[in-house]
């Protein structure tokens, strides 16, 4: 049905076109054949007003999209500290495009409009003025200087982390197609790790080195919990092709690349509860929850599976191009208080544990008592 | 008053053009210049198709992602099984696409076109300065055109890690199936692309400084001539490091170095690959990969120059101000490739310095920009299809810039990168204005390359049409960029943070697909014409420059008589003192007259 529908569609444009045509051809029996391709003062009459309509269509497109789609983007609520900085530099920059943007297209289709052909008319010979040259060349000069500036501020101040915050020290680590958090531990200095270390059979998946002590605190997860207000430096690695960690709400990005240690700082500032409860998320949220109920009315009708409600989480997203199921390679981020944070940290089973717990495994000789070693503990301590 | 008479120098060499020509050496293995471009611009035309034939699949994908189309089906063949587009296939598409739109299409295809066709008759040359080395340079872009398409064909599909083909991904077969023969295969296609490139440019450069007519100093060139002549310079620049990049890319792959690579882990095993850096390719990469979108832009922006020009009957707007603004970008736009890379891990300090160069070139832009304006401030409009584009070009080259500034700086790009602002931003800036600037030079020199003229109703309605759907696709597209949407995803059906988005999706699809369809009208208006269309005259547009003093039918060595020589620059359009609204370059100076200054 559907190719017998594009059969049909196929041939109705191509009649469409072979009848356009021979409209123009019955219209262009101009005497003068040699010039029936150059525009005629009824053309550029038409055309004239054709350009003033198009900068109205501009206007109205561009006005339509910050209606229609104006809250779609994540310029406000940032989630982190630098992320306020990055949104208010984005709406100056804004401002200025948007300024430059409406004067020039202006006067670019109203000249067009103005200006548009007549037999007899001359043209203006003017064909230079530095005055008017240099006007237009300091003008963003000075703009752009601002701006430049600016950016740059802004940017040190995110790339530049301190050590002085001593920030919380996190492992991204990025495979095909997934993601997994490595937290430091107590010490905050995260264990050596090489891919060569990857050991699958022991659960070793990160090819952390067991033999530097700083590596036994260490928790990995595949659930990033993060305690809202305390300054994180994220140390991203890959172990097969480029990733790009991705986490918008946080205005945060960074490459992960295989055989280097590339790293992003920034401070969370708002918890998962908190932006789950703020007015505008809310909106976002039962808006797209209302997409979702249309959808899962349709696929329950094909007696397909509907689709779960929708419930706001700060995400991970991979943004660099990295193979089949690219698409989807992500992870949930939960920003919670100190104590909520804690709280989950404690459940967690560090690195040398769970290496224990495998080699138990392994061995078939199951005794909690042995796993539970308290010389652990004390590795931890130092 | 005579100001037309063409100006005869009975002393120029005119050289024996009446030896024999066989079908075989006229039409396909042509030494002649104009022939040659022509080639060009439809072996351009036919990879068009294809690129947009792509970008369409995409766009139904995004749009009503994981449904059954019969167009898939009847595409994509198994990679479509019951008319779903396979993932690995999408990326695929991503790749493929980028690379005909921007190398084969906008860098050969315009380029090799007008480059080829004005470079000879505006200088006033009889040809280029090596006919054997453009010959050979169009039959090895053939080649790299064919090499190309039959990657698509392959078992495992063609190459699928995006256009900029960044390793590991394309290193690794064992990381997606198109890092096979696909990836060798594009590899290999592009070194042959890039061997072109090199030879193309020398014989550009080597005509432009040694072949000018009497007269014809650099200040007295079309600003076309400038463009290509840049162009050129740049190609020549940057074009080596790119084929530097892809022979080292092909030892990492076939002879186990390690430039790109180190420390790998793929699928349960540990690769011996030690001490490489992807962050080094992606430099060389970029150190083309900057340059080439000026290598896009810069021969549009010439074509725009005179188009606008000629069509306002004006001459254009500080003709020294817009040579200038050629050198600068040209200049500038070897030192701004690391703002690709600002979250790629290099050093921060680095992308300082990048946000830095990277604005300063918004500089020249602009001055270009308001230049353009001003030529057409009280000028009389001829509304010509030519026109019509070089207009649009000017709007989406403004539009497209602008959100140039904020990728450009770093701190915002850290939110926006790799997302679809940054389709948004290219698409509008380099995309959809090298096209216009594209289709003005083929609107504008069909007279001079077929010797007939285009249906200008067509015309109109191609370029209307065109201008509403390139707007109706990439506007909305900032929007979903500036939402988060990353670019290069199959589905947004995996994050329903997304699902709002899904709406816009389907807008920007209608649009593509209404402006795809209408490309159709303008393939229908150029082949047609080709055998049906109203015989030419020999000056249509009424221009100054000196192809239109050729003859409508072609000649080898382009003019049957002598060479003209050359008196004025080319702009002058509505000069007071003469009787008509354009006096042609051949014309010597009246008695009194002043060559302007400008």
């Amino acid at each position: 049905m559907t190719a017998f529908l594009t059969i049909i569609i196929v041939l109705f444009v191509g009649v469409a076109i072979w009848q356009m045509v021979k409209i123009f051809d019955l219209s262009q029996s101009s005497p003068i054949s040699d010039t029936s391709g150059v525009a005629t003062d009824h053309d550029n009459n038409v055309n004239g007003y054709l350009m003033i309509g198009f900068l109205i269509f501009i206007y109205v497109i561009t006005i339509i999209c910050f209606v229609q789609f104006g809250d779609l983007p994540l310029m406000s609520n940032s989630a982190s500290e630098h992320g306020q900085g990055i949104d208010n530099l984005m709406i100056v920059t804004m401002i200025v495009i948007f300024i430059t943007q409406t004067i020039t297209q202006f006067l670019l289709y109203y000249f067009a409009f103005k200006y548009r052909g007549e037999k007899g008319k001359k043209a203006l010979f003017y064909a230079d003025n530095n005055t008017l040259e240099a006007i237009w060349t300091l003008i963003p000069v000075v703009v752009l200087s601002g701006l430049i500036i600016y950016g740059l501020f802004t940017w040190t101040a995110i790339m530049n982390v301190s050590e002085d915050d001593d920030p919380m020290i996190i492992e991204l680590y990025a495979q095909q197609f997934n993601w997994t958090a490595r937290y430091s531990g107590e010490d905050n200095v995260l264990g050596l790790a090489n891919v060569r270390l990857i050991d699958i059979d022991n659960a070793n998946i990160l090819g952390v080195d067991e033999s530097d002590p700083n590596a036994n605190d260490d928790v990995v997860v595949k659930e990033l919990h993060l305690p809202v207000g305390r300054p994180i430096l994220f140390k991203m690695r890959s172990q097969d092709v480029l990733h790009s960690a991705y986490m918008p709400h946080f205005r945060a990005q960074m490459n992960c690349v295989p055989g280097m240690i590339t790293q992003f700082g920034f401070t969370p500032t708002v918890t998962t509860k908190e932006m789950r409860e703020n007015p505008d998320m809310i909106d976002k949220v039962q808006r797209i929850n209302g997409i979702r109920r249309d959808k899962s009315k349709e696929l329950t009708a094909e007696g397909k599976e509907a689709l779960d409600p929708y419930e706001f989480n700060y995400l991970l997203l991979c943004n660099k191009i990295c193979g089949r199921s690219h698409y989807n390679m992500q992870m949930n981020i939960i920003v919670e208080t100190q104590e909520e944070y804690d709280a989950w940290m404690k459940e967690q089973t560090t690195f040398k544990k769970s290496m224990t717990k495998n080699e138990e495994a392994d061995a078939e000789v199951v005794d909690p008592s042995e796993i539970e070693m308290p010389s652990e503990s004390d590795v931890v301590a130092q | 008053m005579s100001t037309h008479a063409v100006d005869t120098h009975a002393h120029d060499d005119d050289h024996g053009h009446h030896h024999k020509e066989t079908f075989i050496t006229k039409y396909i293995f042509s030494q002649d210049h104009k022939m040659i471009a022509k080639q060009y611009l439809i072996t351009g035309t036919l990879m068009g198709v294809i690129g947009v034939m792509m970008s369409l699949m995409m766009r139904i994908q995004l749009a009503w992602p994981e449904e059954p189309n019969v167009l898939f089906e009847a595409l994509l063949g198994k990679w479509a099984p019951d008319g779903v587009m396979d993932a690995d296939i999408y990326l695929a598409l991503v790749t493929i696409h980028g690379t005909i739109m921007v190398f084969f299409v906008l860098t050969a295809g315009l380029s090799g076109t007008f480059s080829n066709l004005l470079i000879p008759l505006q200088i006033g040359a009889r040809d280029m300065a090596s006919g054997f080395l453009n010959m050979v340079s169009f039959w090895i872009f053939f080649v790299s055109c064919i090499i190309m398409c039959s990657s698509l064909f392959l078992e495992a599909g063609p190459a699928a890690a995006g256009w900029t083909i960044y390793p590991p991904l394309s290193a690794l077969p064992m990381a997606q199936p198109g890092s096979g023969l696909g990836m060798t295969l594009w590899l290999v296609s592009m070194a042959l692309f890039i061997a072109q490139s090199l030879i193309g440019s020398l014989n550009y450069i080597v005509t432009v400084i040694n072949l000018r007519t009497k007269g014809m100093s650099m200040t007295r060139l079309p600003l076309t001539i400038w463009a290509f002549f840049i162009t050129a310079v740049i190609g020549v620049i940057s074009f080596p490091v790119l084929l530097s990049a892809a022979l080292l890319l092909i030892m990492d792959r076939s002879f186990g170095t390690s430039f790109f690579l180190s420390d790998i882990f793929i699928q349960g095993e540990v690769l011996h690959y030690q001490g490489g850096s992807p962050v080094l390719f992606e430099h060389l990469f970029w150190f083309l990969g900057h340059p080439e979108v000026y290598i896009v832009i810069l021969p549009a922006m010439g074509i725009v120059s005179e188009v606008l020009a000629s069509s306002s009957r004006k001459p254009v707007f500080g003709y020294r101000a817009m040579i200038a603004s050629i050198l600068a970008i040209a200049f500038l736009s070897t030192i701004v490739w690391g703002h690709h890379m600002f979250i790629s891990g290099m050093n921060p300090f680095l992308g300082s310095v990048f946000t830095f160069t990277t604005l300063l070139i918004a500089i020249p832009s602009g001055v270009k920009a308001f230049n353009w304006i001003t030529t057409i401030w009280k000028g009389n409009l001829q509304m010509n299809p030519a026109m019509l584009f070089s207009i649009g070009f000017v709007s989406t080259f403004i539009t497209g810039g602008l959100t140039g500034i904020i990728l450009g700086d770093s701190a915002l790009d850290i939110n926006v990168h790799d997302t679809y602002f940054v389709i948004a931003h290219f698409h509008l800036v380099m995309g959809i204005s090298a096209l216009y600037g594209m289709f003005a030079g083929i609107y504008h020199w069909y007279p001079k390359m077929f010797g007939r003229m285009m249906n200008k109703n067509l015309g109109y309605i191609h370029f209307w049409v065109t201008a509403i759907c390139a707007y109706g696709v990439f506007f909305p597209m900032h929007f979903i960029g500036m939402a988060g949407l990353p670019r290069r995803y199959y589905t947004n059906t995996n994050f329903p943070l997304f699902d709002d988005l899904a709406n816009v999706n389907v807008v920007i699809t209608v649009f593509a697909l209404i402006g795809g369809a209408f490309q159709l009208v303008y393939m229908y208006n150029f082949f047609v014409s080709i055998f049906y269309g109203k015989v030419a005259p020999q000056n249509p547009w009424r221009s100054t420059t000196l192809e239109w003093t050729t003859p409508v039918k072609h000649v080898h060595g382009n003019w049957p008589g002598a060479i003209p020589h050359v008196y004025r620059w080319p702009y002058d359009y509505s000069k007071p003192g003469h009787d008509v609204d354009y006096v042609m370059q051949n014309v010597p100076l009246m008695e009194g007259e002043e060559e302007l200054q400008h």
